[in-house]
């Protein structure tokens, strides 16, 4: 999609039928036309051509298409593309300078190489669900799909990195990824700081932020509301929030001892609500917001300014979506075009194929 | 290297900036960061966890691995001079610094422009250019608050709780990378320069675009973690980790009903609606916390892996890397200072034919390459002059 949003074609390969698992699955049951609105929000700017790759006519289709192509992307699991012949070898006698891209779970070896590749399974085995939540609570998973989203973004920074070499030397790439890597990659800081001192990251006591970070770093319930406070030395904030407590810890303890200071400042934060907070640390210069939820965000005008929303698709079909987050050239980048239905452009795609043979 | 002989001047700080020039990096560009006399990449002193490698903090060294470092005073005419001479040869920019320094600086885009007019520059902000966030300071834990993305993780009844990795910076970190080589790509083919712009607030929104959408479609209801064992607040049971008698069991999706037939937790084998594996998901998945203390993870897995269910022990990082699926990807890599000091951080994820992208040069101490640049680029005629 990101590719998509960058101004590159996108042809989706679809097995007849059914195509893309992502179509049937739906959040809350949310539907457009006969996709979920899962599958149209990730698939936004793209064509469908349904193919059967078990097929050999289908196949040799899909071959003349890849002979025409910049870019060949998949995630099936370990062997299927060898199997259909389409693997990065075969290919590349189609087409020499092809960016052929994957993804894989596990890596192509080892133990886990046949696992499927899911991200609550990635963040579990890597390490990840272990950083977020507090001491005492069970291992906290990321609420969003992490593996996939920073695998994929690694994936579209190799494939542009790829096209730049092609276009310098003439040469294609075979670029591989796995989700695991990805994730290892993601918690690179951590990693480097666990491998350094032999020392499981500890989440805090209360109101654990980063498992590296100095009291005050994290979230915090007040009165009414929730702020969280970034980075700052403890006598600068015992003077914001008029804590006299808080400058009884010595700046060198701010690690050792969080748990003690997130303590007394979680008692002290109590009596006011978030505003009155937030207005004091701002004004003495201090990492510091309110914690909002959508619809709260949705009514400032920080966010309508950013216009961050995108109108996809047409008519009945029409959903509100986020559009790319890159700008170039100060344009933001738009793509109104919704999902294609499953092998929408069959006909068009077999016709420029037939015409530009 | 995919990036062969292309020149990176990075005057960004922290994390998501640096986080995109190490990708760069790694993919064979030569990155040289701009320092500040004295100090440097305020990322140096960061004290995190009170583990210091040669008095700089771990995370310095993992974020600058590869990189060159020139300190330059930017408020100085003669030191401003010699990095617009080193820009003149530059094809890439980075900056993160909040809205108006570089103009200040008389770096801006118009006016970097007429000294190198095909250089990609690429700047990434808190909260985007215009609104009143704009002054803000574009901290991680700061943009995680506002975004709402704190209420997607943990269960409801704790408070909103951040992501444990600086999510925010190394989103934007990407995503300012694919801007930057989409742009390359294009000045190839156009031979024109351009202007690449990334906000945290615009990436971290983006990160959320799946759950978001639903919410701008569905009349705007905000979503409710769930209350036992929660993994994401819009999948239905058992999505989740749970406690077993000795450790730890995560479940992805899957069927209710033949998980009771599976684990014998017979309860299970009544909620044979689909709807309710979403509507009733506490109830279910507290019936299923309670059958898993029964027995061990291994046991478990040992049921459920050759039923192909979707489940996985959960690791933390001294189980991780004892593992035999973590040893082959190799994933450790050691670099070396200026200084002879070595360290271990991990490579780049990505294989390029075949090849692991390694470089085994440590992070540079501050204005380690001074000399070097100065030489190379021939920048102290213009030094000696005044």
């Amino acid at each position: 999609m990101r590719l998509a949003d960058l101004g590159a074609r996108v042809i989706k390969i679809e097995r007849p039928g059914k195509g893309d698992a992502c179509r049937q699955l739906a959040i809350k049951n949310l539907w457009l036309d006969e996709s979920s609105l899962l599958f149209h929000t990730i698939n936004r700017n793209k064509e469908s051509f349904a193919a059967d790759l078990k097929s050999k006519d289908d196949v040799e289709i899909v071959k003349r298409l890849i002979a025409k192509a910049d870019v060949v992307t998949h995630n099936f699991r370990p062997g299927i593309m060898e199997k259909v012949g389409l693997d990065y070898a075969s290919v590349k006698k189609l087409n020499e300078k092809i960016i052929y891209a994957e993804i894989s779970g596990y890596g192509k070896k080892g133990p886990w190489k046949n696992k499927p590749g899911q991200d609550l399974l990635l963040q579990s085995l890597s390490g990840l669900t272990f950083t977020s939540g507090d001491k005492d609570h069970d291992p906290v998973p990321f609420g969003i799909a992490i593996a996939d989203i920073i695998c994929g973004t690694h994936l579209a920074q190799a494939v542009l990195a790829a096209l730049i070499r092609r276009h310098r030397k003439g040469i294609g790439a075979f670029i591989e990824l796995s989700l695991l890597e990805s994730l290892l990659d993601f918690q690179f800081e951590l990693l480097t700081t666990y491998f350094s001192s032999n020392q499981l990251p500890e989440r805090s006591k209360h109101n654990n932020g980063h498992t590296l970070l100095s009291a005050p770093y994290g979230i915090y319930k007040t009165a009414n509301g929730f702020i969280s406070i970034a980075m700052v030395q403890l006598d600068k904030l015992s003077t914001a929030l008029g804590c006299t407590e808080l400058a009884l810890f010595p700046q060198q303890d701010a690690f050792k001892r969080r748990d003690e200071i997130k303590k007394v400042i979680n008692h002290h934060l109590e009596s006011q609500p978030a505003p009155y907070w937030v207005n004091k640390l701002q004004q003495s210069g201090v990492w510091a917001t309110e914690v909002f939820n959508w619809s709260q965000l949705k009514k400032e005008d920080a966010y309508a300014a950013l216009e961050m929303e995108q109108i996809v698709g047409r008519g009945q079909n029409q959903f509100i979506t986020t559009r790319c987050p890159i700008r170039i050239n100060r344009k933001k980048l738009l793509a109104s075009r919704a999902a294609p239905s499953l092998g929408a452009d069959n006909e068009k795609i077999t016709i420029e194929l037939n015409t530009t043979a | 290297m995919l990036l062969e002989d292309i020149l990176v001047i990075d005057f960004s700080q922290f994390l998501s900036g640096p986080s995109g020039a190490l990708r760069l990096a790694d993919m064979g560009a030569r990155v040289i960061k701009i320092e500040k006399p004295g100090t440097g990449d305020i990322c140096r002193e960061l004290y995190v966890s009170d583990v210091m490698v040669e008095g700089e903090s771990t995370i310095f060294h993992a974020i600058n691995r590869n990189k060159e470092s020139y300190s330059a005073d930017l408020k100085d005419p003669n030191d401003l001079d010699k990095v617009k001479l080193l820009i003149r040869e530059a094809d890439v920019l980075i900056h993160n610094f909040r809205p108006g320094v570089m103009e200040r600086l008389g770096l801006d885009y118009e006016t970097v422009k007429l000294i190198n007019p095909t250089i990609i520059y690429s700047e990434i902000n808190g909260y985007g250019e215009e609104g009143p966030w704009r002054n803000l300071p574009g901290q991680d834990l700061l943009l995680q608050s506002v975004s709402g993305l704190t209420w997607l993780s943990n269960n409801n009844d704790t408070i909103p709780t951040p992501m444990g990795v600086a999510v925010v910076d190394i989103l934007a970190g990407a995503h300012l990378v694919q801007g930057i080589l989409a742009c390359l790509y294009q000045r190839y083919i156009s031979g024109q320069g351009a202007l690449v712009q990334v906000s945290m607030l615009e990436s971290i929104l983006d990160f959320q675009f799946e759950v978001l959408t639903c919410f701008y479609n569905d009349g705007n209801e905000l979503p409710v973690r769930s209350s036992v064992n929660n993994g994401h607040a819009y999948i239905a049971a058992p999505y989740g980790i749970f406690k077993t008698r000795d450790s730890y069991l995560a479940l992805a999706m899957g069927d209710i009903v033949q998980l009771g037939d599976l684990l014998k937790c017979h309860a299970l084998r009544l909620y044979s609606d689909k709807t309710d594996w979403f509507t009733k998901r506490d109830e279910i998945k507290k019936i299923l916390a309670e059958h898993l203390l029964q027995s061990t993870t291994e046991n478990w897995l040992n049921i459920l892996e050759p039923a192909d269910i979707w489940c996985s022990k959960v690791l933390d990082y001294d189980s991780l890397v004892k593992e035999e699926g973590y040893k082959v990807l190799e994933m450790e890599l050691k670099v070396k200072t200026g200084n002879g000091l070595e360290i271990t951080t991990t490579r780049c994820p990505i294989t390029v034919d075949g090849q692991r992208l390694l470089s085994e040069k440590g992070a540079p101490s501050l204005g380690e390459h001074n000399r070097q640049i100065n030489q190379e680029f021939d920048l102290e005629p213009v030094y000696s002059k005044n």
